[in-house]
């Protein structure tokens, strides 16, 4: 896009007349570039500081010279910058509009559009207001620069500590108490029983077939612990419960196993 | 005639404090050390102490956040150099974004574009959220929801103001006629 610009550029022609050499008084610092960078918070800036600079006519607005001056200065920041660039082509692109519109005859504008001249100047004027703000806002005094808020070295505080009024028996309580709360955040772990009770049915079931009755405790196996006793049990109940078997306790407590019937053997 | 000891417990709150104090906080304060004193008093106790402080370095400050205790202006410059490290400076740009932020707010970044003609980068927005310049008053009902932008009571106090109205007033396009706004910046 530049490229084809800068063509244009080589020979341009202004009223009718070769335009060979740049402008004397186009300013174009040793450090062009940071300078560019530095001063113009951006292309309505720049393109402010381009007019302020030329002293035209307004009848005369030279538009085309404003958009040769301010691409000679885009192309120098083009260079490193190109993303601020890109702002940059958008006001070489909105110039360079106004410009052909300026060489079109005036009955082929479009009565209800905008003058895009207008509309920049109204721009350029809203932007101004603001400029000048902002340079007002930056006079202002300013909190570590222009002024100081006044500070002292504090006093020294009186520290305060209570005394904790606790003794030993104190602390041993409270770990008591604090070991004793239920522990309600503890998970359940559930595993599979080792011990089957449909088994120990089976197991007793065999045992009448042989055997009319047997005591509770000899249908036990010392290895299997309480875990034994339980499983036995509740697989006493169950054939009790079905009727296969009857439950007999007598006066020594003992609890002995008849069978009712003579399903085992079946 | 103000108490002379929840005068000088003022003062010392102020000096103390090194921010602006509001006179209901300063009441506050007096109110925990057993002082019991109205707005009114509390404030003719810090006219007494400006009156006291004329002819020194030190002056009361009425800002956006309270009063706040300051040096005079006039030392400022050797003050400055107490600290080897300056305030970092603030861009052309930044300060661009800020006032239009502070007379135009509440700002969505694509206004402050719009007036700038240049993308409003969120490192500007960012350095200005974090010096507590400005902050997020809402969103524009408008597609993508753009934050709304104001500026803080820490931006009035930074700048020795106490609200956005006392800001040097805001420019304004005298000239109707654009052509002869032209023919004048020209």
């Amino acid at each position: 896009m530049i490229n084809v610009t800068q063509k244009q550029l080589e020979f341009p022609m202004v009223m009718g007349q070769p335009y060979e050499t740049l402008p004397d008084d186009l300013f174009i610092p040793p450090n062009a570039l940071e300078l560019c960078l530095e001063s113009f918070s951006g292309p309505m800036d720049l393109l402010l500081y381009l007019i302020k600079k030329e002293n035209i006519n307004i009848l005369e607005l030279d538009v085309s010279k404003i958009t040769d001056q301010y691409i000679e200065y885009i192309e120098l920041m083009d260079v490193l910058q190109f993303e601020l660039a890109a702002e940059y082509l958008v006001m070489a692109a909105t110039l360079a509009e106004i410009k052909s519109r300026m060489m079109l005859p005036k009955e082929q504008f479009d009565e209800e559009e905008e003058d895009p001249k207008l509309a920049l100047i109204k721009r350029l004027q809203e932007y101004q207001r603001y400029k000048t703000a902002s340079e007002n806002l930056a006079n202002l005094p300013r909190v570590d620069r222009d002024f100081f808020v006044a500070s002292t070295a504090l006093p020294k505080f009186e520290v305060v500590t209570p005394d904790i009024n606790v003794t030993a028996e104190d602390l041993r309580d409270i770990l008591h108490e604090v070991l004793s709360r239920p522990d309600l955040k503890s998970n359940h772990q559930i595993d599979f029983e080792e011990l089957s009770t449909q088994e120990r049915i089976q197991i007793i079931l065999s045992i009448l077939a042989k055997r009319n009755i047997i005591s509770f405790s000899k249908t036990l196996r010392k290895s299997e612990g309480r875990q034994g006793v339980v499983v036995t049990l509740l697989a006493s109940l169950e054939l009790a419960k079905d009727g296969h078997l009857e439950l007999i306790q007598n006066e020594s407590n003992e609890i002995f196993l008849k069978s009712k019937g003579r399903i085992g053997n079946e | 005639m103000s108490n002379k000891v929840s005068t000088n417990t003022i003062e010392a709150l102020l000096f103390g404090a090194g921010r602006p104090l509001r006179l209901s906080e300063i009441r506050s304060l007096l109110e925990n050390n057993g002082i019991t004193e109205d707005l009114a008093s509390i404030k003719q106790s810090i006219n007494e102490i400006e009156v006291r402080y004329e002819g020194t370095s030190l002056e009361i400050k009425d800002v956006a956040s309270g009063y706040r205790l300051q040096i005079k202006q006039d030392f400022s410059g050797c003050l400055s150099h107490l600290w080897n490290e300056s305030t970092p400076r603030i861009s052309k740009a930044l300060m661009e974004t800020i006032s239009i932020i502070a007379y135009k707010q509440p700002v969505t970044r694509g206004d402050i574009e719009d007036i700038r003609g240049v993308h409003v980068g969120t490192s500007s927005i960012r350095s200005l959220l974090e010096r507590e310049w400005i902050k997020v008053s809402g969103f524009r009902d408008v597609p993508g929801r753009p934050a709304l932008y104001v500026t803080t009571k820490q931006f009035l106090d930074d700048f020795d103001v106490k609200n956005i109205s006392s800001l040097p007033s805001l420019p304004e396009i005298v000239e109707q006629d654009s052509e002869a706004f032209l023919s004048e910046v020209i």
